[in-house]
């Protein structure tokens, strides 16, 4: 079993490393710095952390007067309030404005747990996705989110960074290089592909696993970048598989499978089948069960694997 | 001093010309809010900012944010006016391909400070700049200015709550308060209440003037500057439409350019008045 760490947790601690090597990062929360772990940026630089309360849209306002005046500000609260309660903000003072801000949402998706729907983002890839400029990172694991932290800095520009509350395993090593835009092929297979992002990388592969058991190969592609997209590795693989399965933690409305179904209907259209929320509200769970509940784990995803592999027929 | 007041009446003067020709010449925008915060704007521009044409991007340079972003047309003038872009631009407001956008955008035009349009961001934006001043150690000084509708947002208070909270004393606020939004009196569509008093509860340093005159403007601005561990928030009474008789407090001209007739007497009038 690999180590299992949730991205939250890694980010926090890349935090820790940038303020160390950068002195413009500053860092902003709102009222969330235990549970979105920027406490420990907190603690390391106090001058440079700002929280703002129960407020989320002052806060992303003053992130971009910051980011105005040559700072570069990140931005953490839950993914739900990030990207919902601050949208106008983020799309007003911050994306329409290319200012330098890195919104860093945490608690994303339906693993969120026990909280409930009202504290689980299932829309906040769509929304940020949909915004001009807007660079949109779903890290799989804790390498991919320290690499995605990095990237950010060295994109100028508004980024959005999707973490996730609970623990995750590690599937990169050390050696894991990261590149902005371009998306993983994590397993190579030519009946099928999942194309997989944030923590729904790691069932896809267990997903594969259980097919290649029965002779079904599957590639597992990990889209980190939702925006801009891979489409390069998108279109090769529905060409060189001819079946295609989305995995994320999200609506399959605006998200991930939705940015796939648009590049392939226009480029290469071939049997899909979109794994994710279906069009509906979460609920309080456990993270496990809710995953199993809303058909979120590797068997949900083989079975989709067979679905499209039968239409490919 | 008297030498100041009268550049500055000629300044503001010459303001509100190019915002009735503007909008004229656009057929469309927001004369009404424009020509109530003349005086305010073109005192900050003309009289107090620390601010130079050549180098828009002189990181101890002044801000101004115009949070009420639909006074765009004003921002526009008195921009043009101090050199940070040719006067005849100023007749391409709201036109296809111009740098001067229907509300103003900081990617397009030099000196613009912060986007706006989207109402009740700009204060935030102003307290994150002053944060900044602060880190870096810079003695440079923010002006922001509201709408008197405007306050209605929430994340206004929000942002008045902060800059409290970081005393943040190197902002100063000024609220147009004009009267009028664009349904009616703004005691009507939504009262504002004991307006001073709620800047005051929120920890503000609190000044009210007439918003059209210049000694008390310039006053304030320094009041606000030896004002120290909190943000200043100046009250500015002022009439909406200032200078166009046709225009003052008269809500309908919110949102309204004049035809080529109107704009005509207007610039009459603006000939005849304050010389």
């Amino acid at each position: 079993m690999p180590e299992k760490i949730a991205t939250r947790e890694a980010y926090g601690r890349a935090l820790v490393e940038l303020g160390a090597e950068n002195r413009d990062v500053v860092v902003l929360d709102a009222d969330l710095a235990k549970s979105t772990k920027t406490i420990e940026f907190k603690k390391r630089f106090p001058e440079r952390f700002f929280d703002f309360g129960v407020a989320e849209q002052n806060m992303m306002g003053t992130a971009a007067g910051l980011a105005a005046a040559g700072k570069v500000p990140f931005c953490s609260t839950f993914a739900v309030f990030a990207s919902g309660r601050a949208f106008d903000q983020i799309r007003q003072s911050i994306a329409y404005t290319r200012l330098n801000v890195k919104i860093c949402a945490t608690h994303a998706g339906i693993t969120v747990g026990e909280d409930g729907s009202s504290h689980q983002s299932v829309e906040d890839i769509a929304l940020m996705r949909a915004l001009p400029d807007m660079t949109v990172f779903v890290p799989a694991d804790a390498v991919e989110t320290v690499c995605a932290v990095r990237a950010a800095v060295a994109i100028s520009g508004p980024v959005y960074i999707r973490l996730g509350r609970a623990p995750v395993p590690v599937l990169h090593g050390e050696d894991f290089v990261f590149h902005p835009g371009k998306a993983v092929l994590i397993k190579q297979g030519s009946d099928a592909a999942i194309i997989g992002t944030g923590i729904m990388v790691a069932p896809a592969l267990d997903a594969a696993e259980i097919l290649g058991q029965e002779g079904i190969k599957v590639r597992v592609l990990d889209v980190h970048t939702i925006k801009p997209l891979d489409v390069d590795a998108v279109v090769q693989a529905a060409q060189e598989t001819g079946a295609v399965v989305t995995a994320e933690e999200h609506s399959i409305i605006g998200g991930l499978g939705s940015a796939v179904a648009e590049v392939l209907g226009e480029n290469h259209p071939v049997p899909l089948k979109r794994v994710g929320i279906r069009d509906t509200f979460g609920e309080s769970g456990k993270p496990a069960e809710l995953l199993e509940k809303y058909g979120l784990t590797a068997q949900h995803l083989a079975s989709a694997v067979k679905q499209v592999l039968n239409r490919k027929k | 001093m008297r030498e100041l007041l009268l550049r500055l009446e000629a300044k503001a003067k010459e303001i509100r010309r190019y915002i009735v020709l503007m909008t004229a010449a656009a057929g469309s925008g927001h004369p009404g809010g424009s020509l109530s915060a003349a005086d305010i704007v073109t005192a900050l521009y003309f009289g107090v900012m620390r601010i130079d044409p050549k180098r828009p991007d002189d990181p101890n340079r002044d801000r101004f944010v115009l949070s009420k972003g639909h006074a765009a047309p004003l921002l526009y003038a008195a921009l043009a006016e101090r050199g940070f872009f040719p006067q005849r631009e100023l007749m391409t407001l709201r036109k296809l391909g111009s740098r001067l956008q229907g509300h103003p955008d900081m990617r397009k035009l030099p000196g613009v400070e912060m986007s706006t349009g989207s109402l009740g961001q700009g204060l935030s934006a102003a307290n994150g700049m002053a944060l900044a001043g602060r880190l870096d150690g810079r003695d440079y000084r923010v002006y922001v200015l509201l709408g008197d509708g405007e306050i209605q947002e929430g994340q206004v208070w929000e942002a008045a709550m902060a800059a409290t909270h970081y005393k943040l004393d190197s902002v100063t606020a000024f609220l147009d308060y004009n009267g009028l939004q664009i349904d009616g009196p703004v005691e009507e569509v939504m009262s504002l209440g004991r307006v001073a008093d709620k800047w005051r509860a929120f920890g503000w340093h609190v000044i009210e003037i007439d918003g059209h005159d210049f000694v008390a403007i310039l006053d304030a601005v320094r009041e606000a500057k030896e004002t120290k561990g909190k943000p200043t928030m100046v009250i500015a009474r002022t009439i909406k439409g200032k200078g166009v008789s046709f225009m003052e407090h008269q809500v309908d001209w919110h949102g309204k350019a004049p035809k080529a007739e109107q704009a005509s007497q207007a610039l009459v009038e603006l000939r005849r008045n304050f010389s």
